[in-house]
């Protein structure tokens, strides 16, 4: 490869796309240029507008629908289908047509996600595509929309980095990154979007970022956006001098987000409606859930107001005499959106399943509890121990701790736009701080909620480079494959399962775990499945750690990983001992290959076989 | 329009009321009569020089304002903000609270799109209702004057309005055959 002159950075978001990039020939050191590419796109049939976010909705309209030309792009004439703000809004009123959280559908275990199945809901003459391939269209329209502006820099020749949930498993990883080879990625890189996050405000501070935090800090980062919470902890350390940043932990992957607050306000609004003896159908509410969001910012970034007032237009061309007009109040966004979703917990909460809150999507499998700041608790409880054995935080870390304390916060995305939310969080943690007795934890400011994780993106393709400082800490699981135990079988009972460590917590890019001790045998042209284990707390386990049992919040099942061994130069039905070899690869994804003990021959284990068998 | 052409020549008929229209204004109107004596004189070669000097110049041709990016921005005013839909209805069947609560979805709509597709900025930063001095050569498109307006520049008065200017405009880009005369399409639920 050639020098790149721009390192790229994507966000490939459930609800919104956005293109950042860093002239890496303009910048030097700290000080660096860079800029966000506005993304032209459909907004109506045969219009194409620019903008700065690129929404992650694809329609696949019907052969009738559109006159010849309304879904050219200045890159293509050809093209069936529509991404982007179009998409989005002829979507909402033809959703049996509509793609939409196609990213969420990536990481669903429960799914083949290379099959054709979305829309979700669309009747049998809809040609369906795969969440695969729904992300390969986003990511490919980021490519042409970045060759069209930038002819003399083709995007194959730069640094792209694409970001991904830290709560991604390493199928989802596998899937992000063979989407963007699909989309004609040639020089990829995976970075977990709260790094991103963390990243941009560097970037953002030009410097003065070191002197805001300090050796000993636990910086926690909250980035709750459309579709989805993530949540990061990295630990501020110096070693000879200099202070290195590591991720420590990261929390589940949660299906809540903007959209469920925004969806939960319209349908308090539209009970409300009930009561009147007023209806709304389909489109009506839509409408009013749009209204709904914005009277919501308003309310939440002006306490003195008591309502706002909300009216659904008509659909019609007759505007003022179908409208339905009502208000929301002050009190009623305060009681939905912060007891709701940011409830004021104590440290020990923890997430339950009993509650649903506005969620409507059937199929995706979104958080049973809508109370982020219970999530939040779950995941500090479930990493009190998380710096233990991290240099220069033995001591401080208090044994008496139920929790892990961060003593800064960062908040991104774009619910957090919204002044009171982040009061709410931050409040909510000191609470639990106040409680043990530590310091109370401070915000970092100043991110650019909808574009930060694009910025930091393209921030980390610099500093990649060698300029400045780099998040470390490697994988943020360890992993492990399922084995049936050797005891002597008991009729009725089936032998327990034993896990067997493969790859350790914290493997850096670039390194291997060989497990030479345990051998498997895999039968020629057969596929063998086995079953494949996560662990975001068990730090200590080291490769071939066998494990008995494990409490039911250690270890979480990742679905099943799949080998198969082609017949070639072989028999069907030999059997062949390998072993297995886990590798965290430069490019962000962890790959399981199997490797013949005789003759050192290599297989590809694949993750994702749901639908293979 | 032809009036030059051998065939547009005046016929003999149509000659003699101009005949005797011009007997009677010779003998009636002096002014006349001079301009008939300097027809009679032999015509002499022009100067042409002086011809270009005393020539009136032909004003530019007005511009003509193409009408597309006027139904385009039409068209997002109905889309966003529902404006066509607003201004064909009769508003005396409606209570003014009825048409209040349409104005703001009229007014966050007509915003949306200014937002999305101008940069606006005011003409003038100081603050309304200030002094403030124009020298010789101000750009009179963009500021007016009222009032006593006389002497000469530099001009002193007091801001009335700030102004506003575009400073950048971003339309859509349209498809080929895309039809601009559609502000809102039709639409039919299946």
């Amino acid at each position: 490869m050639s020098t790149p002159r721009f390192a790229i950075g994507i966000d490939l978001g459930t609800t919104h796309c956005a293109l950042a990039y860093v002239d890496i020939s303009a910048s030097d050191g700290e000080n660096t240029s860079y800029g966000v590419l506005d993304i032209p796109q459909l907004t109506a049939p045969g219009s194409v507008d620019t903008l700065a976010l690129l929404p992650s909705f694809l329609y696949l309209p019907h052969t009738d629908e559109l006159a010849a030309g309304d879904l050219t792009l200045p890159w293509s004439d050809t093209q069936d289908f529509a991404v982007g703000e179009f998409a989005r809004s002829r979507g909402a009123q033809t959703p049996i047509r509509l793609v939409s959280s196609a990213k969420s559908w990536l990481c669903h275990p429960g799914v083949d996600r290379r099959a054709a199945i979305l829309p979700f809901d669309a009747p049998p003459e809809v040609a369906r595509i795969s969440p695969l391939e729904a992300s390969t269209r986003y990511l490919s329209h980021l490519r042409q929309a970045w060759d069209q502006a930038h002819p003399e820099d083709p995007f194959d020749q730069q640094d792209v980095t694409v970001t991904i949930p830290a709560s991604f498993d390493p199928a989802a990883r596998e899937l992000t990154a063979e989407a963007a080879r699909a989309a004609g990625y040639t020089h990829l890189t995976l970075l977990e979007e709260p790094q991103a996050a963390l990243y941009n405000w560097i970037q953002g501070s030009a410097g003065r970022w070191r002197k805001d935090v300090k050796p000993g800090d636990i910086i926690l980062v909250v980035d709750v956006g459309g579709g989805t919470s993530d949540f990061s902890l990295i630990a501020v350390l110096e070693r000879e001098g200099q202070l290195e940043l590591h991720r420590v932990a990261v929390g589940d992957h949660i299906l809540l987000g903007g959209d469920n607050m925004d969806l939960t306000l319209a349908h308090v609004v539209a009970r409300q409606l009930a009561v009147d003896g007023k209806t709304l159908d389909p489109w009506q509410m839509r409408t009013l859930t749009y209204a709904c969001r914005v009277a919501k910012e308003n309310l939440l970034s002006d306490a003195t107001l008591k309502t706002q007032a909300i009216v659904v237009p008509s659909r019609g061309a007759k505007l003022i005499g179908g409208a339905i007009r009502t208000e929301l109040s002050q009190a009623q966004v305060r009681t939905t959106i912060l007891e709701g979703f940011f409830p004021q917990v104590d440290a020990a909460a923890r997430t339950t399943s009993r509650t649903r809150g506005g969620l409507s999507q059937l199929g995706l499998p979104y958080a049973q509890d809508a109370g982020v700041t219970r999530h939040l608790a779950a995941l500090l409880g479930r990493q009190a121990g998380a710096t233990a054995e991290l240099a220069g935080f033995a001591g401080k870390s208090d044994a008496e701790a139920s929790f892990l304390h961060p003593t800064a916060v960062l908040f991104n995305g774009g619910v957090f736009k919204s002044d009171v939310l982040i009061e709410r969080t931050l409040s909510t943690l000191n609470g639990w701080l106040t409680a043990e007795k530590a310091e109370p934890a401070r915000m970092l400011a100043g991110a650019d909620m909808d574009l930060a994780v694009a910025r930091g993106a393209a921030y980390y393709g610099y500093v990649r480079r060698g300029q400045g400082v780099r998040i470390r800490g490697g994988t943020a699981r360890a992993y492990y494959v399922g084995v049936e135990s050797s005891m002597p079988a008991i009729p009725g009972i089936e032998p327990p399962m034993q896990a067997l460590c493969l790859a350790p917590f914290g493997m850096e890019e670039g390194t291997e775990a060989n497990l030479q001790t345990r051998e498997f045998g895999l039968w020629v042209g057969e596929p063998v499945v086995l079953r494949f284990f996560g662990s975001s707390v068990r730090r200590q386990d080291t490769l071939g750690t066998l494990l008995d049992f494990w409490q039911p919040d250690e270890l979480q099942a990742l679905g099943d990983i799949q080998a198969t061994l082609p017949t070639e130069g072989r028999q069907v039905g030999e059997l062949v001992q390998v072993t297995l070899r886990a590798t965290a690869t430069d490019t962000g994804t962890l790959e399981l290959t199997a490797v013949a003990t005789q003759g050192g021959e290599r297989w590809k284990v694949e993750f994702d076989v749901r639908g293979s068998h | 329009m032809t009036s030059s052409t051998p065939e547009a020549l005046p016929s003999f008929f149509q000659r003699l009321p101009v005949a005797f229209g011009a007997f009677f204004s010779v003998l009636g109107n002096p002014a006349f009569a001079a301009r008939v004596i300097a027809l009679r004189q032999p015509a002499t070669v022009a100067d042409p020089a002086a011809v270009a000097k005393t020539a009136p110049v032909a004003p530019a041709p007005m511009k003509e304002a193409t009408p597309d990016a006027a139904l385009q921005l039409l068209g997002l005013l109905q889309r966003d903000a529902r404006l066509i839909d607003f201004t064909q209805e009769d508003l005396n069947q409606y209570s003014d609270a009825d048409i209040g609560g349409v104005a703001r979805v009229l007014h966050e709509g007509c915003c949306k799109v200014l937002r999305e597709h101008f940069t606006i900025t005011p003409v003038r930063t100081e603050a309304e209702g200030s002094r403030l001095t124009l020298p010789a050569g101000f750009d009179a498109r963009a500021v007016r004057l009222t009032g006593n307006v006389v002497g000469q520049a530099p001009f002193t008065g007091s801001l009335c309005h700030r102004g506003w200017r575009v400073t950048e405009t971003r339309l859509p880009k349209l498809a080929q055959n895309h039809d601009v005369c559609v502000l809102a399409q039709a639409e039919v639920e299946l």
